[in-house]
C-alpha cells in the first residue's frame, strides 16, 4: 500500500487527511505534528480568550484520526528528510519510510530583528501555547501593545482587550490593514477601534524594545516612546522551510518551499501545501487557498491529475472587534481603467468602495468597512462577472434591506462558488437539495461541508436552500422538534380545542418519544398562554429560569426582580428592597426597564427572599419568563412641563393589566407623555406616545442584537380603544408566532406585513377581534402571583434547595468584590 | 444484571464495577421527569427521575462547557430514543447513557449507575 507522510498537523494538513480518506481508503497515512495537540482551528484562535477551550478549537478529536486509520504522532518534529532513501527522522529519533511526502509545515511568526525581542513580556501570536503565555503574563500587566496592524495583529489586539488590558496597535505603514484597505477605509476602522479603547499608532517605525530584563517601552524612530508592560509581535508570517532547505529542496529567497501548479517541490515525491509553500512568488496566509491546495494534492495522490492550483482570490471578510471589514477582488482598483465609486459615512462609521471596469459593465473589487453585509454578493458578482445595474452606485448607496434578499442568489450561475473554504458551488448545493433530498442547513453542512470552515457563507447557503426548496414546491413545515410534527400554531389550537392541561397529556396524545429541551418549554409556554395556570405546578418542563422563577446567572446563582409597574415606587418600598438585598448580600443594579435587579441569590434563598418581598407588598416581576417584562414610562404631564398626557398612570395600568401574561417570547412596552418620546416607546413590542388628542400606538419594535423601530399602527385613539387594540395585538401574536419569536421578527415574516396586521387588529378583517379580547380577559382573570403561590405551598417550596440529601449550600460558588458589591468569579478562572 | 428483589436497576456500562452503592434519597424526593442534586462527600451528583420511562440516571453535576454546577437543574428528554440532559446555561446536551456531548464538541460527562430499592435511590460508585 502506498504510504503518504504528512509533515505538520495544522488546518491544511487536517484537510488533506480528510480529503485523502474521502477519495481512497487504500493509502496508508501518517502525520507528524510538532505541537502537542492535534490540528486546531487557528482562524478562530482569538475565541480562546473569549472563553473557548483548546478542545473547542480542535478540528477533530484525536479519536477521529484513529477511526480513519490515520497514524498521528504529535509532539514530534521532523528534523531530517533523506530523499535518496525516502525516509524522515524526528527529533526523538523515529524514522519512517514514505512513498510520497507532503510538507505542511505552516509558518512561524516573523520577528523583526529588533533590539530587545528576547526580553520578558515579548510574545508572538501563533499557537495555543503562545496564547497561554500571553494570558498568564497579562494577569500582571496593565498595558499592552501589538506590533503590526494587519489582520492578525488586530485579532491579537482583540485578545488583549478581552484580557482587560489597555491595548495599543503599532503599525509601520501609514494605515491599518495596508494589504486589504485603502486610506479612507482604514481611517474609519481606526476610528472605530479608538471608540472601543484601542489606541492606534500608524506610521511608526519601531527602533528598539526597551527594558532591562522585561519590556518597559517601545522606542520609535521619530524619537517618541510608548511605555507598555507587554508586547505581542504580529508583524507577518515566515514559512517554515528549515527541513526542506536542509534536504536541498528549492526554496524562495525570502523563505518558503517552491512549488509548481501541482504543488510539487523540486523533488517529484515531495509536495508542499499551505503557508509553507510559495506558488508563483506568493505565500497564501489564508485558510481557503490552503484547503484548495490540499484538494489538489489529495487528487494527485489518488491519480487524478486534472486539477491544478492556479493562484487564489485573496478576498477576506471578517469581524474585527465588532467591526465588519471586507476586502474583495481588486480592492485598490489597480486594474487599468477601473473606476472607483465610494461612499463614506463617518457619522455611522461606514465606508464602501467598489471598483468597476472601464466599460462600466463589471465589478472588479472593493472594500467594505463598518457594514459588510453585501460582501458575499459583491464577491460573487466579481467572481462570476455578473453584469452591473445601469446605476452601479445604487449598489452601495441604495437602501439596504429593501431589495429581495433571495434575488442576489437567483442571479448567480450554478458554477458560482458559494463556500470558498470547501469550494462548494451553487450547483453542488442545488444538487444536494434536489437530487439527494437535503432539506435543512444542517443536512447541507453535513453532506457538503459548506459553512464548516470560516462560516461566512452561511447566509448565502441559506438563501440557496430557500430558493431551491421554493422552486421544488417543497412546503417547509416548521415542526417543533422530533417529538411533535406540528407547528406552534397547530399545537395552540390542539391544546385549546381539546382542553389539554399538561405536557404529558399532549405528548401521549399527539407526540412521539419522551420530549426534549425544545418542545418542553415551548409547550409550557403554550399552556401558560392558553390557561394561565401557575407554571410551578409543572416545574420540570420549564426552562431553568421558569423552573425556579428567577434568572440563572453566571456561577449558578439567581437574580430576583420584583415588579415595579411603570417604574413608579414609594420610598418605603425602595427601602424594603434595600433592606432585603443587604440582608441576603445581593448585588443590586437598576435595570433597563426601570426596576431593580438583585443578583447572587442561592436557590434555597429564593423563597426566603420572596417571602419578605411579598410581605412588603411586592409581586413577581416575571423577569425570568417569556412574558411581559416592563412598561417603561417617562414622567408625563403630572410633573413634566412638556407632558400632554399622564404617561405614568397609563403605564402602571397597562403593566398591571398584562403582568404574568406568557407569550412566545418576552415582550416589553413603554408610554411616553409627549412627542419627545423619553420612554423610548418606539423600541418596544408595543409603544404608546401621547398626542394632544389621545394616543399613538406603535407595534413590533425591539432593541437587542437587531434593533428595529416600532411601526405606527393607529393615531390619536382614546385610552379605551388603545387598550382594546393592544389586547387584540398581543393575543394575535400569542396565537400565531413561532416559538421564541419576538414581535418584530413575527411581523417581518408575516405575509402582508404591517398592512395585514392593521387589517386584523384595527379593522377586524378576520372577524376575530371580539374573540381575541375575550381570550385576553380570561387570561387576566386567571392571574395569580406565582411567587406567592410557591411561598405558600410547602410542596413547591421544597424544590428550592441545592442538595436533595443535605442542607448544605453549594460550596463551589465563589465571589469577588466589585466596587463594594459582590460579583461571581470569572467562569474561565474558576 | 437485574436482581429479583430490586424494583428496578438502571445501569451505565460499568455497573459491574460498583464497589459502593450510596443511598441518596427517597424516590419521592425527586421531581417527576426532572432532576435534583445529591451530595456525596465533596462531589455533586445530578440524579434524574425519568418517570415517563420509569428510568433513573445519574451524572456529574458539573457542565464541562463553562464549568458550572448546574446539570441537575437541566431539562431531560430524548434524542432518537437516547435519554439526555440539556444544561440550563447554554443547552449543551449530554447522553445519560454514555455521557457524550450530543450537540457540540464538549468533553464527556461521567455517568453513574443508579438503582432503586425499597423506595430509595442508590448511586453506584467504584470507590
Amino acid at each position: 500500500m502506498k504510504h503518504v507522510i504528512l509533515v505538520g498537523n495544522g488546518m491544511t494538513s487536517f484537510k488533506l487527511c480528510e480529503k485523502l480518506r474521502k477519495l481512497s481508503g487504500d493509502i496508508r497515512i501518517t502525520v507528524y505534528g510538532e505541537e502537542i495537540r492535534p490540528a486546531y482551528d487557528r482562524v478562530h484562535l482569538s475565541e480562546y480568550f473569549a472563553g473557548k477551550t483548546a478542545d473547542d478549537l480542535l478540528m477533530a478529536p484525536r479519536g477521529w484520526y484513529h477511526e480513519q486509520g490515520i497514524t498521528l504522532h504529535t509532539g514530534e518534529l521532523v528534523t531530517e528528510i533523506d530523499r535518496a532513501n525516502k525516509t524522515i527522522r524526528t527529533h526523538h529519533g523515529i524514522t519512517d519510510h514514505y512513498d510520497y511526502l507532503v510538507l505542511a509545515t505552516g509558518s512561524g511568526a516573523f520577528v523583526p530583528p529588533l533590539e530587545g525581542v528576547a526580553l520578558d513580556g515579548v510574545f508572538v501570536y501563533r499557537t495555543i501555547e503562545d496564547l497561554n503565555q500571553i494570558i498568564e503574563y497579562g494577569r500582571h500587566s496593565r498595558t499592552a501593545a501589538v506590533l503590526g496592524g494587519g489582520l492578525l495583529g488586530l485579532e491579537a489586539a482583540k485578545a488583549l482587550v478581552d484580557l482587560n488590558l489597555e491595548a495599543h496597535v503599532v503599525e509601520f505603514a501609514p494605515r491599518l490593514m495596508p494589504r486589504q484597505l485603502d486610506d479612507a477605509g482604514a481611517m474609519i476602522l481606526a476610528h472605530k477601534l479608538t471608540e472601543i479603547g484601542i489606541t492606534v499608532h500608524t506610521g511608526k517605525a519601531t527602533k528598539r524594545i526597551a527594558g532591562d530584563d522585561r519590556i518597559t517601552a517601545l522606542e520609535f524612530a521619530d524619537g517618541t516612546a510608548l511605555p507598555v508592560d507587554m508586547l505581542v509581535i504580529s508583524a507577518g508570517i515566515r514559512p517554515r522551510d528549515e527541513v526542506a532547505k536542509a534536504c536541498g529542496l528549492a526554496v524562495h529567497g525570502r523563505g518558503g518551499i517552491l512549488v509548481d501548479d501541482y504543488l510539487r517541490t523540486s523533488d517529484e515525491h515531495i509536495f508542499a501545501i499551505g503557508e509553507a509553500a510559495v506558488h508563483n512568488n506568493m505565500v497564501y496566509g489564508l485558510v481557503a487557498p490552503g484547503y484548495d491546495m490540499a484538494d489538489v494534492v489529495a487528487r494527485q495522490l489518488t491519480g487524478d491529475l486534472s486539477k491544478t492550483f492556479t493562484g487564489f482570490d485573496m478576498s477576506t471578510k471578517l469581524k474585527l472587534l465588532g467591526v465588519d471589514v471586507g476586502s474583495f477582488g481588486d480592492p485598490f482598483g489597480e486594474t487599468p481603467g477601473s473606476i472607483p465609486i465610494a461612499f463614506q459615512d463617518r457619522c455611522n462609521g461606514v465606508y464602501k468602495r467598489i471598483n468597476i471596469s472601464a466599460d462600466r459593465k463589471h465589478l472588479l473589487g472593493g472594500i467594505l468597512v463598518g457594514d459588510a453585509s453585501q460582501y458575499n454578493i459583491f464577491h460573487q458578482m466579481v467572481a462570476n462577472k455578473i453584469p452591473l445595474p445601469a446605476q452601479p452606485e445604487s449598489l452601495i448607496i441604495g437602501t439596504p434591506g429593501k431589495e429581495d434578499e433571495g434575488a442576489g442568489v437567483k442571479s448567480l450561475p450554478d458554477t458560482a462558488q458559494i463556500c470558498s473554504c470547501e469550494n462548494i458551488t451553487k450547483g453542488d448545493l442545488i444538487s444536494q437539495i434536489r437530487d439527494h433530498g437535503a432539506r435543512t442547513i444542517d443536512e447541507l453542512k453535513k453532506t457538503t461541508k459548506a459553512c464548516t470552515g470560516c462560516g461566512g457563507c452561511t447566509p448565502l447557503v441559506n438563501d440557496v436552500l430557500k430558493m431551491t426548496l421554493e422552486g421544488l414546491g417543497v412546503v417547509v413545515k416548521k415542526t417543533l422538534c422530533e417529538h411533535f410534527a406540528f407547528t406552534r400554531q397547530d399545537l395552540y389550537d390542539i391544546i385549546k380545542i381539546e382542553g389539554i392541561r399538561t405536557y404529558d397529556a399532549l405528548l401521549d396524545k399527539h407526540g412521539v418519544g419522551d420530549g426534549c429541551e425544545i418542545c418542553k418549554p415551548a409547550v409550557a409556554s403554550l399552556l401558560a398562554s392558553i390557561w394561565n395556570e401557575v407554571i410551578a405546578e409543572q416545574a420540570t418542563i420549564q426552562d431553568t429560569n421558569d423552573r425556579f422563577l428567577a434568572n440563572i446567572q453566571r456561577g449558578g446563582t439567581y437574580s430576583v426582580v420584583p415588579r415595579i409597574a411603570g417604574g413608579e415606587i414609594t420610598p418605603k418600598k425602595l427601602m424594603a428592597i434595600g433592606r432585603i438585598a443587604e440582608k441576603y448580600n445581593l448585588y443590586t443594579k437598576i435595570t433597563g426597564g426601570q426596576r431593580i435587579d438583585m443578583f447572587g441569590a442561592q436557590v434555597h434563598e429564593l423563597p426566603l427572599i420572596w417571602e419578605e418581598l411579598i410581605q412588603e407588598g411586592f409581586e413577581s416581576g416575571h423577569a425570568y419568563g417569556k412574558s411581559l417584562r416592563t412598561i417603561k414610562s417617562c414622567v408625563g404631564s403630572t410633573w413634566c412641563r412638556y407632558g400632554v398626557q399622564d404617561s405614568v398612570s397609563f403605564a402602571v395600568f397597562i403593566e398591571n393589566r398584562y403582568k404574568g401574561l406568557r407569550a412566545p417570547h418576552k415582550f416589553k412596552g413603554a408610554v411616553s407623555g409627549c412627542i419627545r418620546e423619553c420612554a423610548e416607546a418606539q423600541s418596544k413590542d408595543f409603544g404608546i406616545i401621547a398626542t394632544e388628542k389621545g394616543w399613538n400606538l406603535y407595534v413590533c419594535g425591539n432593541g437587542g442584537a437587531r434593533p428595529q423601530h416600532a411601526k405606527l399602527l393607529v393615531t390619536d385613539v382614546d385610552t379605551d380603544t388603545c387598550v382594546r387594540l393592544i389586547d387584540r395585538f398581543l393575543m394575535y401574536y400569542i396565537k400565531t408566532a413561532d416559538p421564541l419569536t419576538r414581535t418584530a421578527t413575527w411581523l417581518n415574516k408575516m405575509e402582508g406585513g404591517l398592512e395585514h396586521l392593521r387589517q386584523v387588529v384595527v379593522e377586524d378583517s378576520l372577524g376575530i377581534g371580539e374573540t381575541l379580547e375575550k381570550e385576553m380577559a380570561a387570561l387576566m382573570a386567571n392571574y395569580e402571583c406565582e411567587w406567592k403561590k410557591v411561598v405558600e405551598t410547602p410542596a413547591l417550596r421544597a424544590q428550592y434547595r441545592h442538595f436533595i440529601n443535605d442542607e448544605a449550600s453549594d460550596d463551589t460558588l465563589s465571589f469577588v468584590d466589585l466596587r463594594g458589591q459582590k460579583m461571581p468569579t470569572d467562569w474561565n478562572r474558576k | 444484571m437485574e436482581s429479583m428483589n430490586e424494583l428496578t436497576t438502571y445501569t451505565s456500562p460499568n455497573s459491574t464495577d460498583v464497589a459502593h452503592w450510596y443511598r441518596a434519597a427517597r424516590t419521592t424526593d425527586f421531581p417527576e421527569n426532572g432532576g435534583a442534586c445529591v451530595k456525596y462527600g465533596d462531589q455533586q451528583i445530578a440524579v434524574f427521575n425519568f418517570s415517563r420511562r420509569a428510568e433513573w440516571y445519574a451524572c456529574q453535576n458539573l457542565c464541562p462547557h463553562k464549568m458550572q454546577m448546574v446539570l441537575s437543574r437541566g431539562m431531560i428528554g430524548t434524542a432518537s430514543g437516547e435519554a439526555k440532559v440539556a444544561c440550563p446555561f447554554h443547552k449543551k446536551t449530554f447522553s445519560l447513557h454514555t455521557g457524550q456531548c450530543l450537540n457540540a464538541e464538549e468533553a464527556s460527562i461521567t455517568v453513574y449507575p443508579v438503582k432503586v430499592v425499597d423506595g430509595f435511590v442508590y448511586i453506584g460508585f467504584t470507590a
